[in-house]
């Protein structure tokens, strides 16, 4: 298994080494019953032991993997009749991040999300999930379309950062991602927003201002890439892994700050383990927030917003002791 | 001694002390135009609006001092001026970082806000000094500039915001990220109700200031030779694997490309700010 990660080893070492003893048991008819059944346990505890334990650049990795389900593959699976639409109606279509109407339960909503490849050739295509402008902007005038019909809209987030590349600065990066989060926080409909693998910065949050913010629990939400604040701080991208750990950018740091709304719980070893129950269990994550959310007039999820984001942050006065 | 007690002694209002403009003037009576290398008096580039008179190069300012020369004198009140960051995630050595930009530039963060008047249009101003950990914007610069926004929504004073800022502070990780949503959605109401925002991007404005408030202008302004963009240089070069322009994320080259309405030099500034306010305080326009 190629997509294995280091830290996973030892458990696919004895995984392996189980699977052998089957089929000694089998070919040689060589009794092996109860070395499997005590390699079984071991496998079990080794298990916990490593994913009950995760350390954040362990997650980092999870969030990382090749194998992580992706935008569609959570879209095929909790929604219906997914209609995609492209174009930004200025320049182009940004295969990097992809939208459409679809049903939820039966109710219209709308759906914005980075979209990773599933492998090299998806990948370039895709542009490892990493948008330009026009896919902001296509973002954009979606969520404009949503907000017109009362649609609620749900944002998938999983991108390692906004392209950072000469055309995207040309066609003005910073004001289709600035204008975006001016424009969400005015929008008269509830909005979901879910990192699903990983938040990379400006780019991430493009399409992030929402009334509920959730997060897988391996996925990771960031100012800046692990590998980006270890060149910054200590001009050496290898020390990533410090990074990952002072930055504080994993599900529960997330929360513990008053930023996330709801960690998603993952199968063990994480999503990709099991894509068919992480998309139950973030199906009912949407549907339990939609139905708290649509208790609120237009008006009253725009000020719920408002104050959602307008309470984060960590100062103190001479007036008040403030902090989050 | 913690940052806390620097603050209790350094607390200030309302008028800039003149000590505290004098400060910013760099030591030594010379110095040397980075562009020409021409060597000029300080006090000849202060007169200047420190624009070097050779070339035309635009030092940065020092952010009391653009309130100096872009105010009406005399009547600025400073907001939030005992606002400061308390280290949130307990950052390896930020706490001692603050202190030496503290220390350093006089300032207790990367922006003072306030209100005062230009040519006796009152405004809402917030300037930014990228002699503060490069200008970055934290908790209290996020929270400052969000309740600047808030206070011209709420007396329908104009807004302009100078950004100086190599973008979110990194040392308070997704807090600062989370400053450019509130800032935005301060913007978005602030929009909403009709306000005039004047967005001036100076040198350097990029990362999370520039894909936040400071590109969200009904008129986006940059000073000449501004490096205006929203990812670096040398990233974008290693990504691309091709060098890029001379001029690239230039205030001209974002001119050329259509992302500011205007470069305008220094010295035309107050100017240019006076007469849009002056359109926009007439009834009908």
């Amino acid at each position: 298994m190629a997509n294995d990660l280091s830290f996973e080893k030892p458990l696919v070492e004895l995984r392996n080494k189980i699977a052998e003893l089957r089929r000694f048991t089998e070919e040689k008819d060589i009794n092996f019953t109860d070395e499997i059944a005590r390699l079984e346990e071991k496998a079990r505890n080794l298990e916990k032991e490593i994913y009950g334990n995760l350390t954040p650049w362990q997650r980092v990795q999870i969030a990382k993997h090749l194998e992580r389900p992706t935008t569609l593959d959570y879209i095929e699976r909790i929604f219906t009749d997914f209609i995609e639409l492209h174009g930004d109606r200025v320049y182009g279509d940004d295969p990097a991040l992809i939208g459409g109407i679809a049903k939820l339960d039966g109710i219209p909503v709308t759906i914005v999300g980075h979209q990773k490849g599933k492998d090299t050739k998806d990948n370039i295509r895709r542009n490892f999930g990493m948008a330009h402008p026009e896919g902001y902007r296509k973002a954009l005038r979606l969520m404009q379309q949503a907000d017109k019909f009362g649609r609620p809209i749900i944002s998938f987030i999983n991108t390692a950062g906004a392209y950072p590349g000469k055309a995207g600065e040309e066609r003005g990066q910073s004001e289709a991602i600035a204008r975006n989060l001016r424009e969400m926080a005015g929008f008269k409909v509830p909005i979901i927003c879910i990192v699903t693998g990983e938040g990379g910065s400006g780019g991430a949050l493009g399409i992030g201002v929402g009334n509920h913010l959730y997060m897988l629990e391996n996925s990771w939400y960031s100012v800046i890439s692990p590998e980006g604040a270890a060149a910054l701080l200590w001009k050496d991208a290898g020390l990533a892994q410090r990074a990952a750990e002072t930055m504080r950018i994993t599900a529960p740091d997330l929360y513990k700050l008053g930023v996330v709304d709801r960690i998603i719980e993952e199968p063990m070893g994480g999503a990709h383990k099991n894509v068919d129950y992480q998309a139950t269990l973030v199906k009912q994550a949407i549907v339990e927030g939609l139905a708290e959310l649509s208790k609120l007039s237009g008006d009253e999820l725009i000020e719920h917003r408002y104050q959602k984001y307008k309470k984060i942050g960590s100062y103190v006065t001479l007036a008040e002791n403030y902090s989050v | 001694m913690s940052i806390k007690d620097l603050f209790y002694k350094k607390r200030k209002y309302a008028t800039i002390p003149s000590e505290r403009v004098k400060r910013e003037v760099p030591e030594g009576i010379m110095i040397k135009c980075k562009k020409c290398n021409t060597i000029l008096y300080n006090k000849e580039l202060e007169l200047n609006l420190h624009v070097c008179p050779k070339c035309d190069y635009h030092f940065p300012v020092p952010a009391p001092e653009r309130i100096r020369i872009t105010l009406d004198e005399g009547n600025f009140f400073e907001y939030d001026s005992d606002m400061y960051s308390n280290d949130p995630l307990q950052f390896p050595d930020y706490a001692k970082k603050i202190e030496a930009a503290v220390e350093t530039s006089g300032l207790s963060e990367a922006v003072i806000t306030g209100e005062g008047t230009i040519k006796g249009f009152p405004v809402v101003v917030g300037v930014m000094d990228s002699r503060f950990i490069m200008g970055s914007m934290g908790s209290v610069v996020g929270e400052k500039i969000a309740r600047a926004i808030e206070t011209a929504h709420i007396k329908k004073y104009p807004l302009i915001l100078f950004s100086a800022s190599g973008g979110a502070r990194m040392q308070e990780g997704i807090l600062s990220l989370m400053q450019m949503a509130k800032t935005s959605a301060a913007l978005e109401r602030f929009d909403r109700g009709k306000g005039l925002y004047i967005s001036v991007m100076t040198h350097p404005t990029t990362g999370g200031v520039s894909a936040s408030f400071a590109t969200l202008g009904d008129y986006n302004f940059a000073e000449p030779g501004a490096l205006i963009g929203f990812a670096g240089r040398r990233i974008i070069e290693q990504t691309i694997r091709q060098e890029l322009p001379e001029d690239f994320q230039t205030a001209e080259f974002l001119l050329k490309h259509g992302q500011v309405d205007k470069v305008i030099h220094r010295r035309e500034l107050r100017d240019v700010l006076a007469k849009i306010l002056e359109m926009h305080s007439i009834r009908g326009a």
